[in-house]
């Protein structure tokens, strides 16, 4: 097993309070992973602590045994669909050419390869024909594929969604789970933060059960189970959800 | 047209051209960070750094000046941030709170030292003195040619070409870690873009536009250009390097319009005199705005 992000003891903390609590856990290539925990539980927290778009209080997240920095190139990140402006006046391709900022760099004009690559990307999200709308001008479900066609845009080996399938319509849903469990298949590291419990034993392999402190993590036949669930919500658990 | 038109209206349409557009250029990355109160602040902040300037030289025009208004727009930025962090308000509170003290201890300024007896005054804060930046060496259009008649020219042109200039270079050199972190700050951190780089440099751009403009066209222009253009062409298109062309096409319309309006639009309502060129440039862009709100094609629905 290979280890794509490893977090090390990792906190993160808001004023006096404490929004992740010293959480250590493996992240394995070839593998999908949910995040799952109630609300405040510090999920995307983590995540964004990890990758140090929020700042740690203390710990490390290593990615491929090493710093971020150094591994840049392999780690893509989708955030929260709601985390941006989709008023901005910018088209879908441009978008996902975004995810090829570290080869296009500041002043290379963008080539016909870079094109056809993105239109390869949204053609994974079953976008092709909204290449040219105005971003605004989708539906929330078509919003998240542009965000996920961006990260694909990345070529990268660890990926890190937050909420992918938050808000999203059926059609949305199924396109994004048979890219993940694609790129599952071709050796990366796929990781969501979740939150539709009944789902996660159908989609993924691993889970990581967070409520500011690590309850679990491990495959979802060992870790998700009644027992862990209950402790990870404190007994806010609807019965229906463990299903 | 002839001489007199070169030597009273050439050199204040230009100027007004040129302070429009250096301030449209970051005014479209203002809006769409949300940003637009940044553009108050730097437009009200410079105002004791330029009395200091004009306190050290004497004279109401210069590059010492310049420096000074930059030295304030600085300080008001840092003072923007320390409110944010001591008192822990919102920064739009802190502009608020940081562009009203500077603004206030500068027209205190004018009063204590006696500056407002010569030439500055809190009018000139306001709406600047473009129709009193005319060149005076100037015979006619040959003057353009004439090495002599060029060196009279007012300093304020030479300073919003050479912030006009600096600004299209950054901007065209850092287009794309511009708008990747306009558009989506945590994805470009992630892929290694320095975001916080990014918005300060935003904020450095403003007050160098700002700070330019300032002294040539007071802050009700400086604050409209920095907006209206922006606003404007947003309405008319869904992209955002269109956007940008369509700014500069509005910002310099407004200049030439207003200019000409000011001077003139008394006279055609049967009034006698003229009114202020950067009133009538600020209410210009304000009329050319409403006018895309109206009947613009990108108007966002309800």
């Amino acid at each position: 097993m290979t280890v794509a992000l490893a977090f090390e003891d990792l906190s993160v903390r808001y004023g006096a309070v404490t929004a992740v609590d010293s959480v250590t856990a493996d992240i394995p290539l070839g593998a999908m992973t949910a995040i799952v925990g109630p609300n405040g539980a510090g999920k995307s927290t983590l995540l964004k602590a990890a990758l140090g778009v929020v700042s740690k209080a203390g710990g490390e997240a290593l990615f491929f045994g090493t710093s971020l920095d150094a591994a840049r190139a392999k780690v893509a990140y989708m955030p929260q669909r709601a985390s941006v402006d989709w008023d901005f006046p910018i088209r879908v391709i441009d978008v996902v050419l975004m995810g090829m900022q570290r080869d296009l760099g500041l002043l290379r004009p963008v080539r016909a390869a870079d094109r056809s690559f993105a239109m390869e990307c949204l053609a994974r999200v079953e976008l092709t024909d909204f290449a040219k709308r105005q971003i605004g001008a989708l539906s929330g479900g078509q919003q998240q594929r542009v965000f996920l066609a961006r990260a694909l845009a990345q070529r990268a080996q660890l990926y890190l969604l937050d909420e992918p399938f938050a808000g999203v319509d059926a059609k949305t849903e199924a396109a994004i789970v048979k890219v993940l469990q694609s790129l599952r298949d071709e050796g990366a590291a796929v990781v969501a933060v979740h939150h539709d419990l009944a789902s996660v034993p159908v989609w993924f392999d691993r889970v990581l059960l967070l409520n500011r402190r690590l309850i679990a993590v491990g495959p979802v036949g060992e870790v998700f189970t009644p027992e862990r669930l209950r402790e990870t919500y404190g007994g806010a658990l609807p019965a229906m959800q463990i299903a | 047209m002839g001489a007199d038109f070169v030597v009273l209206s050439l050199v204040p349409i230009l100027i007004g051209v040129l302070a429009a557009v250096s301030c449209a250029l970051p005014g479209n990355f203002l809006l769409l960070r949300r940003q637009a109160m940044m553009g108050d602040m730097m437009a009200h902040s410079v105002l004791p750094g330029l009395i200091m300037g004009f306190l050290l030289t004497g004279q109401v025009s210069g590059w010492v000046m310049f420096a000074g208004a930059g030295v304030a727009a600085l300080i008001s930025a840092l003072m923007v941030e320390a409110v944010v962090r001591l008192a822990r308000v919102d920064p739009g509170a802190a502009m608020g709170m940081t562009f009203t003290t500077m603004f206030a201890s500068g027209v205190l300024l004018l009063e204590l030292t006696g500056a407002s007896g010569v030439h500055l005054d809190v009018e000139h804060a306001l709406y600047g003195n473009l129709e009193s930046l005319i060149w005076l060496d100037a015979q006619g259009w040959s003057s353009l040619i004439d090495p002599v008649a060029l060196a009279g020219l007012p300093p304020e042109l030479a300073q919003l070409g050479v912030v006009l200039a600096v600004l299209s270079v950054l901007m065209w050199v850092f287009w794309r870690p511009l708008v990747m972190a306009s558009f989506d700050a945590g994805h470009a951190a992630v892929l290694g873009l320095p975001v916080g780089g990014i918005s300060l440099g935003v904020v450095a751009a403003t007050a160098m536009a700002s700070v330019a403009a300032f002294t040539a066209v007071g802050s009700i222009l400086t604050i409209a250009m920095l907006i209206c253009p922006p606003a404007t062409a947003r309405l008319l298109t869904n992209r955002l390097g269109v956007q940008v062309f369509l700014s500069i096409g509005v910002a310099v319309l407004s200049a030439v319009i207003g200019y000409v309006m000011a001077g003139f639009g008394p006279e055609w309502l049967g009034l006698s005199g003229a009114v202020s060129a950067a009133g009538m440039i600020a209410v210009t862009s304000g009329i050319l705005l409403a006018l895309a709100a109206v009947f613009g094609p990108h108007r966002k629905a309800g």
